[in-house]
């Protein structure tokens, strides 16, 4: 946990505000020719706002995404998006109507709130009313209040000045100026904010609502405000990302950040400054490349960040796990042969004495397949645990049958502590004891010797409880 | 957070003040099929309570209505005398462990530290103060060395150790504990054992649900005898009895399953 005070908060507040703007009019000399860098360096004018205000929402959207996905509430954000398309048909079809311009943005955005409400609450009241289940109420609302906004823009559509409206579906960041950009920089600020100052209380309400009830932490309240963030960030994110692909914006960054952390408030920073790059170098390739919509490439863009980190996240992510997982069965394997080796010696000598054995002697001792049986004798051998002796024969190194012996004992050992303290038949030991002895680590080897001591069945090598 | 008032009803003036838990006439249900009927209930200051009852019983859905997590369908609950809303930080709650998402990237600490947050209040972090409580808490209930492990890195009995020592650190006069017995190996029982015993000692009310009979009688002192409505309810020694039993779990309970699968059967 750590400390967030409010001068935290306000130099939170600045960056989001300031460090934009002075990004923005330091580099704005940028110079006659144009230089491809200059997009996402902002030192283009053109781009400049469109850049930024991506940037600016992918932080927001990072930030408050992580909290929708911990609250298991981020495909309600999808269908919320969706939700928004009647509104803006309606919004302008009704501004038309009043003899406006039609296409007066907060208007139109104005209307995408509304109707994207309108939606989440048909959505609460399915969930609330009858016995559907939620992803069939989220699917329901989705694709109903799609379909009717596409129904009713072929309406408008065929008013004056309506070209353009279906940018909203999958976004045009070329359309942003700097009004729009000052917008978003407000939402980032209020949103990053919120989720600081709140942090402690968004927390609760995703670790555990009840609980929080039962403080009397006003619960609904708390998700409204949430779901209110996402609605904004949906909302200005129309423009830019589009309705169909802003999910990803809220879903991909605090996705990608839950690999790397296992603190809520690091993963909150990671998901924002995720999102910020994606935004930022998505906006940037597509303003390069006129033909790629700038939502795909940033869905991209945020797609490979999570899939490097699904891949190269030390502790959750999939390497990391596979490589611990390749290395313990190694280890179990190892260890196998080795006690197995030790048996063998050990067999009708009251001190084992390092002899050749065969390799048949070996194999059954257990149940392996030929294969990984030869895999794991070649790396003991490249390890100095063992030599290959001609005749199918093998002998232990001076070293290997140290280590044999020290396995041999922990195993011993363990057996002995589940026979006489978890009260395991002995015939059953040999399983249990083989999960956890691989792991024993020194320390609990030794609290073993001091438990088993105690109670007088300490034996310099215990002997095997069972027959081997 | 500050209390907002006093909002006890009418009827609650009639429970003295040194109860922590009086119920009057609760009746819960769920898409209008009662889950507990018509529950009375007294229970004096200072004991270990047992709420013991078979599956679907309503122990959960009582401790929850008492809380107010749920709508009550009538009925009235005090603590201390008065409303739960008004009593809030003299509770302390245990939900059950599969309430939450285990995976929650949070550590130990920062979650016993939940406990904390109501005299917090809003806005404000986590500070040392909270922390050195929680600290405290979790060496209670013996695992202060685990502190700093993310939640989903302990086993079942330390993640229950967890929600109890976060009820500690809401520093209450009476705890509402759901299940903290359910699948925990044989260390965390004793701890929970003895956490139990020293909030007893230090005068403190504790009503437990509970599933296993057998240890009924050496854990609490009270119990409450439940199956919809309240069969039994006062000292274990009186209550834990062979007909109490039948009455909780036997005979009576075959006939409201037949019936409830006749209803359903000429219904569907």
């Amino acid at each position: 946990m750590r400390r967030i005070d409010p001068i935290r908060c306000g130099c939170l507040f600045a960056l989001c505000l300031i460090v934009p703007a002075l990004a923005a009019s330091g580099s704005a000399e940028g110079g006659a020719g144009f230089h491809w860098l200059d997009v996402p360096l902002l030192r283009n004018q053109n781009t400049r706002w469109v850049v930024l205000s991506t940037a600016l929402l992918g932080v927001a959207s990072g930030i408050i995404g992580s909290f929708l996905l911990l609250r298991k509430r981020s495909l309600m954000g999808d269908a919320l998006s969706h939700a928004t398309l009647p509104g803006i048909g309606i919004a302008f079809g009704l501004m038309v109507a009043m003899g406006g311009e039609g296409k007066w943005l907060p208007g139109l955005l104005l209307g995408a709130t509304i109707s994207g409400v309108i939606g989440l609450l048909v959505m609460l009241a399915i969930q609330r009313t009858t016995r559907l289940r939620d992803d069939v109420s989220m699917g329901l609302v989705l694709s109903v209040f799609f379909g009717l906004g596409v129904a009713v823009l072929g309406v408008v559509q065929r008013l004056p000045n309506a070209a353009g409206l279906e940018d909203f579906i999958y976004g045009k960041p070329a359309s942003i100026v700097e009004a729009d950009f000052v917008m978003t920089q407000w939402l980032a600020a209020v949103v990053a904010v919120l989720a600081v100052v709140l942090f402690k209380e968004f927390k609760l309400l995703c670790f555990d609502d009840g609980f929080a009830a039962s403080q009397g932490w006003p619960v609904l309240a708390l998700d409204i405000l949430l779901l209110g963030m996402v609605t904004a960030v949906t909302v200005i994110g129309l423009q830019s990302v589009g309705l169909i692909l802003i999910i990803a914006f809220l879903i991909t960054p605090p996705a990608a950040a839950r690999f790397w952390t296992n603190d809520l408030l690091v993963m909150m920073v990671l998901s924002g400054v995720i999102g910020g790059i994606s935004g930022w170098l998505g906006s940037a390739v597509s303003a390069l490349a006129p033909r790629l919509p700038a939502g795909a490439v940033i869905v991209v863009v945020a797609a490979v960040i999570f899939l490097l980190s699904m891949f190269l996240a030390p502790r959750r992510g999939v390497l990391g796990r596979w490589l611990r997982h390749r290395r313990l069965r190694r280890k179990i394997g190892r260890q196998h042969v080795l006690r197995g080796a030790y048996e063998i010696l050990e067999a009708g000598h009251a001190v084992p004495d390092n002899r050749p054995f065969s390799r048949r002697e070996l194999a059954e001792k257990r149940t392996w397949t030929s294969r990984g049986l030869e895999r794991i004798l070649r790396r003991e051998r490249r390890t100095g645990h063992l030599e290959m002796l001609p005749g199918s024969r093998l002998r232990l190194t001076e070293e290997g049958f140290g280590e044999a012996a020290r396995i041999t004992r922990n195993h011993r050992l363990w057996e002995m502590y589940l026979v006489t303290h978890a009260d395991i038949a002995p015939s059953h030991v040999d399983r249990d004891a083989d999960m956890v002895e691989h792991v024993l680590e020194a320390d609990l080897v030794q609290r073993l010797e001091t438990a088993l001591r105690a109670d007088g069945v300490w034996v310099p090598q215990p002997r095997s409880p069972h027959r081997i | 957070m500050s209390p907002r008032g006093d909002a006890a009803g009418e009827g609650l003036s009639a429970h003295p003040s040194n109860v922590p838990l009086a119920i009057h006439d609760l009746t819960v249900a769920y898409h209008r099929k009662p889950v507990i009927w018509d529950v009375d209930l007294n229970i004096p200051e200072g004991k270990l309570v047992g709420i013991v009852g078979p599956n679907g019983a309503g122990k959960s859905t009582l401790i929850k209505a008492c809380l107010d997590l749920i709508p009550k369908t009538s009925g009235e609950v005090a603590i201390y005398g008065k409303s739960y809303r008004s009593q809030r930080r003299m509770v302390g709650y245990v939900p059950q462990r599969e309430s939450v998402d285990w995976d929650f990237p949070v550590s130990a600490l920062d979650v016993v530290a939940m406990g904390t947050y109501r005299q917090l209040g809003w806005f404000k972090p986590v500070g040392r103060k909270q922390r050195e409580a929680a600290m405290e808490a979790l060496d209670q209930v013996g695992i202060a060395h685990l502190a700093k492990r993310q939640i989903r890195q302990l086993s079942g009995g330390q993640q229950q150790r967890v929600f109890l020592a976060r009820a500690l650190a809401q520093d209450a006069r009476v705890y509402f504990m759901d299940e903290p017995f359910a699948a925990v190996d044989a260390a965390t029982e004793e701890a929970i054992v003895r956490l139990l015993q020293a909030l007893n000692e230090r005068g403190k009310t504790c009503l437990v649900v509970h599933h296993d009979l057998a240890t009924v009688s050496s854990y609490f002192d009270w119990l409450v005898l439940l199956n919809m409505r309240v069969v039994a309810s006062g000292p274990t020694r009186e209550t834990f009895t062979a007909a109490n039993l039948e009455k909780t779990y036997g005979g009576q309970l075959n006939l409201i399953d037949d019936a409830v699968r006749a209803l359903r059967n000429a219904t569907d």
